[in-house]
């Protein structure tokens, strides 16, 4: 089976400063990962060179395309890339002001993506946008109100609607519950699991919160100063930390 | 007076205006950047339109002002008066005679022909820019032809008004390449842009930017599949000379309700009214 995503030796600098170093892994379709680490362990800027918003200064990204096959993403031009952005992928950024058009209605920025890839029938937006806002349980009747009407979870909701209509394989996210409060944290993990599953996304999910990789991700990277101190299947890395990073990480966790 | 070089600008300045035209023209609907002047009215008065004016006119030429259809309102009044003194050539208040017309939202009634040049003054080139605000980043959607967001807007509209409510400044896209914005014009003149005899050129000179589209160029007026472009106006006759066919203004003239529509260009309402055609308000 051929990985959807391959990432071999990526490397970012900031100056003299490591961003991130060497990072290698294949993920697989229908796959979950989850990299997690403290503040400033370079996960957001590896997320950041995986999705093509920052060029890694050297390694490769090679994504299987639906039409071409393997392609290495870095190499690739940039109206490519741009194009993978809008269909195959999908970013879902922590702060939803940011991955949201707030002076556009709900419908609007839902539609947003299926206008970009050319739909021009009105009607059949409308009912995409419909269909996928119930999808994220916000209510039909709010499709013509504004993001900024809208709670910070139903924010976050709306983003991840707008990001999936037009049925991505591979969906980016940086901290999706991170500025959540616990109870509507649940429910959007509920949400994400349910909707990975049933859509048979792939997934990689930058956090610094090990519910949320033990919830929804298959497979673990921790990242300390740039590096990958420990990688494995969830459950293994969390139960079993081997690296004392990573034994930190797991026993700093707040027992309630 | 001749204190001025003809028509107000240096000739550097003119050879740089003329310039970004021929570029324009080479790439029909793309904004070329040009080094603006500061001329001698405030921005938002038709400095850019004047400054391709002044570019484009010869001694022999006949020059035309119209401002919302009109040739006797202020800024037109002004801005001819400014080309008499500045490059003495001829004016004219007739369409047909004009070689150089300068307009400000609208486009004439009567059709343009071969060798006539429609300069417009534009006060926002940028189609995207109340979507997008980042100046780099609308450049690398128009380099990247990547127009989905010029939908969102006209989905807006539908949304809530259930029709396009957009009026004027109606997004097109030329040639099927550039998405343009075609000045404040009313969605009415939409049409006459494609493939039109005359040239048309733009020019914004607060925002620096000058764009053209050559003779009988593709114009198609941006739409959804089930909610198409349509050109409006309002559904009355002239009051002054009857015609059915012209772009009007509604004008209010008591304060009883009271109103009048006339045609908003006033050289095509004046030709008709000598004709012999009048209206149901015409004294």
């Amino acid at each position: 089976m051929t990985p959807l995503l391959s990432v071999q030796g990526v490397t970012k600098r900031y100056g003299a400063h490591i961003g991130c170093a060497d990072v290698s892994f294949d993920l697989y379709p229908g796959e979950v990962m989850g990299i997690v680490g403290e503040s400033g362990s370079g996960k957001s800027t590896l997320l950041n060179c995986l999705a093509g918003h920052q060029p890694p200064d050297g390694g490769q990204v090679v994504f299987d395309t639906r039409a071409d096959g393997p392609r290495d993403t870095v190499r690739m031009s940039e109206p490519e890339r741009r194009m993978l952005g809008r269909t195959d992928w999908a970013f879902v950024h922590q702060h939803a002001r940011d991955g949201l058009r707030m002076g556009v209605s709900a419908g609007g920025n839902v539609g947003e993506r299926l206008m970009a890839v050319g739909a021009r029938y009105y009607g059949d937006i409308r009912h995409k946008a419909t269909d996928w806002l119930a999808r994220v349980e916000i209510d039909e009747s709010r499709i013509d109100d504004r993001p900024t009407t809208f709670s910070g979870g139903m924010q976050q909701r709306l983003q991840i609607a707008r990001n999936l209509v037009t049925g991505p394989r591979l969906v980016f996210m940086d901290e999706p519950t991170g500025g959540l409060d616990v109870s509507v944290q649940a429910r959007l993990l509920d949400l994400l699991r349910g909707l990975v599953r049933d859509m048979g996304l792939s997934a990689i999910i930058v956090t610094h919160d090990l519910a949320v990789v033990r919830l929804l991700a298959d497979r673990l990277m921790v990242m300390k100063s740039g590096h990958v101190v420990e990688s494995g299947l969830t459950d293994q890395v969390l139960d079993d930390p081997q690296h004392a990073y990573s034994q930190l990480l797991v026993s700093s966790v707040l027992q309630v | 007076m001749t204190d001025y070089n003809f028509a107000y600008l240096d000739e550097q300045t003119k050879r740089m205006i003329r310039r970004a035209i021929l570029k324009g023209l080479a790439i029909p609907g793309y904004q070329v950047p040009f080094a603006s002047r500061e001329m001698p009215m405030p921005y938002g008065w038709g400095t850019g339109g004047v400054q391709v004016s002044a570019a484009v006119l010869t001694p022999e030429d006949t020059f035309k002002v119209i401002d919302q259809g009109a040739d006797d309102t202020t800024n037109a009044v002004s801005i001819r008066s400014f080309f008499e003194r500045t490059a003495q050539v001829a004016t004219t208040t007739a369409t047909a005679e004009a070689t150089v017309i300068q307009t400000r939202h609208r486009i004439p009634e009567a059709a343009l022909t071969e060798g006539q040049i429609l300069v417009y003054q534009v006060p926002i080139p940028e189609p995207l820019r109340f979507l997008e605000p980042r100046e780099s980043e609308t450049r690398k959607m128009h380099e990247l032809e990547e127009y989905g967001l010029m939908h969102v807007k006209l989905y807006e509209d539908i949304a809530r008004h259930g029709h396009i409510a957009t009026s004027y400044a109606y997004p097109v896209k030329v040639e099927a390449r550039y998405v343009m914005d075609p000045s404040p014009i009313p969605k009415f003149d939409n049409p006459k842009l494609g493939h039109m005899a005359a040239i048309q050129l733009f020019g914004a000179g607060r925002e620096q930017r000058i764009y053209a589209l050559p003779p009988y160029t593709q114009v198609v007026s941006l739409d959804f599949e089930d909610h198409p472009f349509e050109a409006s106006k309002a559904d009355h006759p002239c009051g002054m000379c009857g015609a059915n066919d012209s772009y009007l203004d509604e004008v209010i003239i008591d304060d009883a309700g009271g109103r009048m529509f006339v045609c908003s260009d006033t050289d095509h309402c004046e030709a008709r009214q000598a004709q012999g055609h009048r209206g149901k308000d015409a004294a």
